[in-house]
């Protein structure tokens, strides 16, 4: 009964957070909106029984991704309205019929029931211990390769920040 | 030293003496180059006289001399073979070659290619000697092909002029023309026995063909012969081949290259035996070139044209012999023929030398007193030719006509002809004779006749010698050819003469037709005034059967290049390929504003393509 | 009574709506953050399934999608920034440049 109720409340509040998220003008009700969804999301994956995955989507996601995406917003120009009108012909038609042919697809996929719970063990839980345990075991060698690839990303992007504008070359200084 | 040995020297001989010519020519220089080129043809003539001998006594035996395996896929191999019948033609090849070599030291004197003249010449009789000694199929067919190419090569010797280039080019190409025939009978051949060696295909023939192959294989290798020795029709390369040097229209025109198609019909004499269609179209082919030719030498300006057409229609007497099964009297005339054919062309060229150059007989005339020597060696060679006994003509021919009377029916007919012919023949050559000899000189300003020296007069008068006592050798008294190659045509059923009464009157049918002839040739050129229009000129001109061949074969053939080259190819393949290009270009023009540098542009295919793959496993998944 | 396959729709839902962002807006900023949320949809799918097969492996997947969407941003904002730097604006329809 509350797993409907909550499914209910915050389904429509993921669903109104995406939509805002495509409709605003101004880029940081686009980011809210987004914020909105997140939250939605982690109350269902506490739901689910995904308590970390849950803590780590406030923390990172809607902490420090979304922080950083107002930042930039902030950055780059918060007032700046975007021209609704659309340049590029047929783009509006094709893109609402594709979307359309996209979700008939789904619509039909979901008719079936394409995963089919194994019958007697029970849900585990989704604690730190669990998961630690799991990713720490099996799932070692792509656990380092995703730190490998964080530290690549935040060297790129200390290379692409000391890039002042009027370099030939990122890195340079005028 | 061992025959094997000596029938291998024969043909190494000229074969080394080719090599060394090709590689050291031009460092010998005149005059070595001849005395090499002289020797090798010589030591070969002395090896085959050496190993010959027993032939003479009539106990050689025939031999195949080995030499090695070629294409042991066909059964090809390389072999000699030494019967009565290649060694009598090895015999006349070297020996005449070699009396031609020795003239020509003297006639090729200054010209600037006299070592390279020597290495065609040597070139050819190698190549020659491989085509009468082989013993299969596939290297006389190598010979065959071989003197085609030393043909070529020195009827365009002087290629500087665009009249010997075009010649060559004729020769080479007519004579191709012919050999399609033997390439075709040598796939029959090959397709009937397995094996392309005279030892599997003579032996066994009469029980392995049939008549329709047979008579198939026959008329194929007639049209090679008839390639190669020129008669109709592919006559037409001879007379232009007298663009080249004259003793190469000695050597190969008269004496050897051309009796080659005679040679084939006798070495094949078994099968042309299961075949009388095709001999009997043989005969035909022979008489009518005979006729033919004859008809057209009347009428000649040129003084080796006239010798050219005269040995077209004399080379038609021999076919017209093998045709009639009588092969030792083809084979007889041929080497007398070689004797005097060559004696004239050798005259001529003599007449030519002292003339600085002077070839028509317009421009003649007078020049018994001029050049005596000359005079009296062409004054054999002309009696002999026309068939005056006791000289070597009038027994060889005489022995060809009444081979051919005495078969009845159609050959009698063919008899008529080769009379006709020989009248003509006796005809025209008198004309030559009293145009050039007699009469008031009619000389070009500066031209100081003379006799030639000694190193054309030797051969010269070697050849006059052969050419009177050449024919004693098979009389009807001592018939010392046909006892000579009766072990080589044991297989055949050889036609002879008549005996007795009928060869008499018909030796003086032929005596008095001759000395007709003689008498209304003197009779119509002792005066200067012969008048030689109308008719004379259609018949200098060939019938204007070059010209009908120039226009029918040429001109389609130009015209269906011309097609080739400028409508197939430039339009139709190179627009093939370019038009790939152009087809990719356009393509790329088509495609292009698929590239609008918009990211949204970009999605909307992403999404295109996701939307595509979803259907697509949807659809295999069965939900769709 | 909620079953897994309810998440797994609103999952879809979501994850069109990113799409639709994709496609219809100009905004970079704007198309990345429905890049993202296309991502949070298929986070949410992941955790759904991984409770319908009862394996802790679906929350594992999350965290890694999670990881390498955090990468993604960071770097994609600073392209962002870089480019905003050069051409003064964030319409990704000033990086026309490479059209055919």
């Amino acid at each position: 009964m509350t797993e409907l109720a909550l499914f209910i409340v915050f389904g429509a509040a993921a669903v109104y957070g995406g939509l805002v998220m495509i409709l605003a003008r101004n880029p940081v009700f686009s980011a809210l909106g987004l914020m909105l969804s997140m939250f939605s999301l982690a109350v269902f994956y506490v739901v689910s029984g995904a308590h970390f995955i849950a803590a780590v989507q406030i923390i990172i996601y809607a902490g420090a991704v979304m922080t950083l995406f107002l930042f930039v917003i902030m950055l780059i120009g918060v007032d700046r309205a975007e021209n609704r009108q659309e340049t590029l012909p047929l783009q509006r038609p094709l893109a609402l019929g594709l979307l359309a042919l996209f979700g008939a697809g789904i619509l039909f996929a979901g008719r079936t029931a394409w995963v089919i719970a194994p019958p007697g063990i029970g849900a585990p839980s989704g604690t730190a211990e669990v998961i630690g345990d799991a990713l720490f075991r099996r799932w070692l060698l792509p656990f380092e390769l995703t730190a490998l690839l964080l530290v690549v990303a935040a060297v790129g992007t200390v290379a692409l920040a000391l890039w002042r504008r009027g370099d030939d070359e990122p890195g340079e200084s005028s | 030293m061992s025959a094997e040995l000596l029938v291998s020297l024969v043909l190494l001989f000229p074969l080394v003496g080719t090599v060394l010519l090709f590689a050291f020519g031009r460092r010998l220089g005149e005059p070595l180059a001849g005395v090499v080129g002289t020797l090798s043809v010589g030591g070969a003539f002395a090896a085959a006289m050496v190993v010959s001998a027993d032939f003479f006594t009539g106990t050689g035996t025939a031999e195949t001399v080995r030499w090695f395996a070629w294409l042991p896929a066909l059964g090809v191999d390389i072999e000699l073979r030494w019967d009565a019948l290649s060694s009598l033609m090895a015999l006349v090849v070297t020996g005449v070659g070699g009396l031609i070599h020795l003239y020509s030291i003297g006639y090729m004197r200054g010209d600037p290619r006299f070592p390279r003249f020597f290495a065609y010449l040597n070139l050819f009789v190698t190549s020659m000697l491989v085509l009468v000694l082989a013993n299969g199929f596939a290297v006389m067919f190598i010979g065959w092909e071989l003197v085609g190419l030393s043909s070529y090569l020195l009827i365009s010797f002087w290629f500087e002029r665009d009249s010997a280039a075009a010649a060559g080019k004729k020769a080479f190409v007519v004579n191709r023309v012919g050999d399609v025939g033997f390439i075709v009978a040598l796939m029959l051949v090959f397709s009937s026995f397995g094996t392309l060696s005279f030892d599997g295909v003579l032996d066994t023939a009469p029980s392995v063909l049939s008549p329709g192959t047979a008579t198939a294989i026959a008329l194929l290798l007639l049209l090679g012969a008839v390639g190669k020795s020129a008669q109709l029709p592919l006559f037409v390369w001879l007379p232009d081949a007298m663009e080249g040097p004259t003793p190469v229209s000695a050597l190969i025109h008269a004496a050897t290259m051309v009796t080659a198609g005679v040679y084939l019909v006798a070495r094949t004499a078994v099968i042309f035996e299961m075949a009388p269609a095709a001999a009997a179209t043989v005969g035909i082919v022979g008489a009518a070139t005979a006729l033919f030719a004859a008809t057209i030498a009347l009428a000649q300006s040129d003084i080796k044209r006239v010798l050219a057409y005269s040995t077209i229609s004399q080379l038609g007497f021999m076919f017209l012999a093998v045709g009639a099964a009588a092969h030792v009297a083809g084979v007889f005339h041929l080497m007398t023929h070689a004797f005097f054919k060559a004696l004239l062309f050798l005259g001529a060229g003599a007449v030519i030398h002292g003339m600085a150059g002077e070839q028509d007989m317009a421009r003649m005339g007078g020049l018994r007193k001029a050049m005596p020597v000359t005079f009296a060696v062409m004054a054999v060679g002309w009696l002999a030719i026309t068939g005056i006994p006791p000289l070597s003509g009038f027994w060889s021919k005489d022995e060809i006509l009444a081979a051919v009377f005495g078969l009845g029916g159609l050959w009698t007919v063919l008899w008529a002809m080769g009379m006709l012919a020989a009248l003509l023949t006796a005809f025209y050559m008198t004309r030559m004779m009293w145009r050039t000899f007699f009469g008031a000189p009619r000389w070009a300003e500066g031209v100081h006749p003379h006799d030639p020296p000694m190193s054309m007069r030797i051969p010269l008068v070697v050849l006059a010698v052969l050419s009177v006592v050449g024919g004693l050798i098979n009389t009807p008294w001592r018939l010392g050819i046909e006892h000579f190659l009766a072990p080589v045509f044991a297989a055949v059923h050889l036609t002879h003469p008549p005996e007795g009464s009928t060869l008499l009157v018909l030796a003086a049918v032929a005596v008095g037709v001759a000395v007709v002839g003689i008498a209304a040739g003197i009779a119509r050129y002792r005066t200067e005034h012969a008048e030689e229009t109308g008719v004379w000129h259609t018949l200098g001109r060939g019938y204007f059967v070059d010209d009908v061949y120039g226009q029918v074969f040429a001109r389609t053939g130009k015209l269906g290049a011309a097609w080739l080259a400028f409508r197939f190819d430039a339009r139709g393949i190179d627009r093939l390929v370019e038009g790939t290009g152009s087809l990719t270009r356009r393509a790329g023009l088509l495609l292009r504003p698929l590239q609008t540098g918009f990211v949204r542009s970009y999605s909307a295919g992403i999404v295109l393509g996701a939307v595509a793959l979803l259907a697509w496993f949807l659809w295999r998944g069965g939900v769709l | 009574m909620v079953t897994p396959g309810w998440y797994m729709a609103l999952g879809a839902v979501l994850f069109v709506t990113g799409m639709a962002g994709i496609l219809l807006r100009r905004n970079a900023l704007v198309m990345f953050m429905s890049v993202e949320l296309m991502l949070n949809a298929v986070n949410l799918t992941f955790v759904a399934a991984g409770r319908e097969l009862r394996v802790i492996e679906g929350q594992i997947s999350v965290l890694f999608v999670m990881v390498v969407a955090a990468a993604e941003v960071v770097v994609g904002l600073a392209i962002i920034v870089a480019v905003f730097r050069r051409r003064g604006t964030a319409s990704v329809d000033a990086l026309a440049d490479l059209r055919g």
